[in-house]
């Protein structure tokens, strides 16, 4: 994996690999364009960087970045064929994502909410904003509202010291944030969700 | 590429440069990116246009200048001038006004001779707030790679390691480990193939400084990696970078693709028989990550375990091989003292503890930001000086180091020169360089109850004494914060803190009571103040009622 000359392409042998141990799954013009049985194109994505890595188990995290970042989170079936095509065990495929915070092993929200709970937001009083803010969704910090519509998610720092108290909105750095500013931002959220599903 | 080949680069992008009238710097750091310095950059470009001066100024992005508290910032070149808070309409008015009637905008003026600038000192971050982070060509432009020729076209490996050795730079990632000692000993390693390792993994809460390192010029660290590649006999490098940093990850792949198409990483670098590669490996939220042999077993794609030393990552470290693991801003420190020499290296700071420091200042302080100060610095100048101080109305309670593995350290001690070994005396660490200031309203029971619950958290599991310790001290501080502790669980806390210290495998183990200890030196009377009575126990009438300090 060192050498950066190119390997010839592994997907056709993934393929054989992948229906050798599913018996049920027949070939059809449907899978054919894609290297898993749903035919779901998704997983071709994800098949061009198992190549890229050459389908080495030592690639695991990075394959793994790969798959969540395609499927939004990693759910078992995702799992079973990422261990299968870099022939690891599932179990160590398992280990590793569950070790390792930044994956997910649950589907997340429409809206993500990052609230920062590094030691300069704790001190500048990130906690008075995960109150407010869990008891306007009525959900805690790990977890999705019922509707799926937000998701709470701690981080440990994002690095963005300098304007504590901080959360990431959608992947937008919110800095110097309070209460109000937050739930301001929640209930822009919610209201919109209504609206789409009136 | 030649060494003539570099200076022709150089040459022609200052030519290139010098076509502008003015720079128009902005920084485009996370902390600024935040705040609004996309639409800041946009704002300029239009305005340029419009007013057709779209070739005699140019719109630079640089990396952290430092007053991140104040963001967006903008420096205006030649004229050294800084301006804080720059919205679109400020940007616009400051065309407007500096540019074209060549008068200073005096709202947003950041006054650049104040102690904040004035008292710092700056090798890491030089090049920080002053070139293109996107741009090698600005990076060569100003001397980059000057030091990697001069490596590998004049000296010998031996000679390379004996500058690093007499330079006295220590490890940067925390422990201090001299980095010579460091490189002479993967050196002299045998072995056909070796690794070099950047330890970016900067999972202190409350500390930016590789993050603003790796994102305001990462050809910086590209460059130390290489020379340590030919110090040291390696031919692949690692970056081992958090996944929570996505623009120092986008700004080093760039940074990768522009020197290898310029033939500064790859096979025969300057025509020398030396080749070297950088890859990325992207961390995935791990603390215990920072730790060496955890580190490399999750290159390794494992789980990020720690395994007992001996034997060093030095002999025995990826897959097997002898490794050089270093943080971000040790290898930024080596192009400049390859450049300069070792003797002006070791010439600023501490005999002891040579060269400068960087750090993150944040909490309760009125200029959070990034700062680099030489080492052995009185801390006191640092946060009244530098920092400005706590904000109006507040008091200085403590000041904490290290993020979870280091201490806090109270008002008595603010004289105390920052350094290796002055901080160890206080129960803290010099750690990666997070520096938090508390006020009065921070409870230090609540403090250390907050790092512990960060510690039991990111504890692997591997070790009994911190998976099972780390829970009971957290279990103990949160009986005592509540009011429902007594005298016997404040002895058995302590206790437990010692045998957590001296038992655990790695270095969050060993380290994670550090926080309460060093509360329970200082501030003892606040745990103590929260104590409940023993049975029977008839309190005074001045005496403060049970159970109403909950958190």
């Amino acid at each position: 994996m060192l050498v950066a000359a190119p390997l010839p392409v592994l997907t056709p042998v993934l393929h054989r690999h992948l229906y050798d141990r599913s018996p049920d799954e027949h070939m059809t013009p449907t899978t054919a364009k894609s290297s898993h049985p749903s035919g779901d194109n998704r997983f071709k994505l994800l098949d061009r960087v198992i190549t890229k890595h050459h389908a080495q188990g030592d690639a695991l995290i990075e394959v793994l970045h790969a798959a969540q970042g395609i499927f939004g989170f990693l759910e078992n079936d995702l799992l079973i064929y990422v261990a299968r095509a870099l022939k690891l065990p599932l179990s160590r495929v398992y280990g590793v994502a569950t070790f390792y915070h930044f994956f997910t092993l649950k589907p997340k929200g429409k809206h993500t909410f990052v609230l920062c709970t590094g030691t300069a937001c704790y001190v500048k009083g990130a906690s008075g904003i995960q109150k407010a803010v869990e008891h306007q969704c009525k959900t805690t910090f790990g977890e999705t509202t019922p509707d799926k519509n937000i998701s709470l998610i701690s981080a440990r720092c994002v690095g963005s010291c300098g304007l504590a108290p901080v959360a990431v909105l959608d992947d937008a750095v919110a800095g110097k944030l309070t209460a109000e500013s937050a739930l301001h931002h929640i209930r822009d959220w919610q209201e919109h969700q209504e609206e789409a599903t009136v | 590429m030649t060494v003539e080949d570099l200076q022709e680069l150089a040459e022609k992008e200052q030519q290139r440069q010098q076509q502008f009238k003015h720079r128009l710097l902005y920084c485009s750091a996370a902390g600024c990116v935040s705040c609004g310095s996309n639409a800041t950059r946009e704002t300029l470009k239009k305005v340029l246009q419009e007013t057709g001066l779209e070739n005699v100024c140019e719109v630079v992005g640089t990396g952290c200048m430092g007053l991140c508290g104040e963001g967006p910032l903008l420096k205006v070149e030649p004229d050294d001038t800084l301006y804080q808070r720059v919205d679109e309409a400020a940007a616009r008015k400051i065309i407007e006004h500096h540019i074209v009637q060549r008068k200073t905008v005096t709202d947003n003026l950041v006054d650049t001779s104040s102690p904040f600038f004035s008292s710092q000192q700056k090798i890491v971050l030089e090049n920080c707030g002053r070139i293109n982070a996107e741009s090698i060509e600005e990076y060569i432009a100003i001397g980059g790679y000057d030091a990697l020729a001069k490596a590998v076209t004049e000296l010998q490996a031996g000679e390379v390691i004996e500058e690093v050795r007499k330079s006295g730079l220590r490890g940067r990632g925390g422990a201090g480990y001299p980095t010579g000692l460091k490189w002479g000993i993967v050196r002299k390693a045998k072995s056909e193939t070796k690794y070099v390792v950047c330890n970016a993994d900067e999972g202190d809460p409350g500390a930016f400084m590789d993050r603003s390192v790796l994102e305001g010029d990462p050809h910086r660290i590209l460059e130390g990696m290489a020379i340590a590649g030919y110090a040291v006999g390696a031919g692949q490098g690692f970056i081992y970078i958090r996944a929570e940093y996505p623009l120092a990850i986008e700004r080093l792949k760039l940074a990768i693709k522009q020197a290898e198409r310029l033939g500064l990483l790859g096979n025969r670098i300057f025509e020398s028989q030396f080749n070297f590669r950088i890859d990325l490996r992207i961390g995935a939220g791990a603390f215990v990550c920072g730790e060496e042999t955890a580190l490399i077993r999750s290159i390794e794609g494992k789980r990020g375990r720690p395994r007992p030393r001996p034997p060093y990552p030095s002999e025995k470290g990826l897959w097997g091989m002898p490794t050089l693991i270093n943080n971000v801003e040790t290898y930024a420190n080596i192009p400049p003292i390859l450049t300069h020499g070792s003797a002006w290296f070791a010439g600023i700071g501490t005999p002891k503890s040579a060269g400068t420091k960087v750090f993150a200042l944040a909490g309760k302080i009125r200029n959070t930001g990034l700062i680099e100060v030489p080492m052995g610095i009185p801390l006191r100048r640092i946060i009244f000086d530098i920092g400005g101080g706590t904000p109006e109305g507040t008091e200085f309670k403590a000041a904490q180091t290290g993020g979870p593995s280091g201490g806090c350290i109270p008002r008595e001690h603010l004289d105390l020169p920052v350094d290796y070994e002055s901080l160890s005396t206080v129960g803290s660490i010099m750690g990666s360089g997070g520096l938090i200031v508390m006020d009065s309203t921070s409870q230090m029971v609540e403090v250390a109850k907050y790092f512990m619950d960060f510690c039991k958290d990111e504890s692997c599991g591997k070790c009994i004494p911190c998976r099972v310790g780390t829970v009971h001290i957290h279990g103990l501080l949160d009986k005592i914060s509540k009011g429902m502790g007594t005298a016997d669980d404040l002895s058995l806390l302590e206790e437990l803190c010692q045998m957590v210290k001296e038992t655990s495998l790695c270095g969050l183990g060993q380290s994670a009571p550090n926080p309460v200890l060093s509360t329970l030196r200082f501030f003892r009377n606040e745990y103590e103040e929260l104590l409940k009575e023993p049975e029977g126990f008839v309190p005074s009438t001045t005496g403060h009622e049970k159970g109403t300090h909950s958190s």
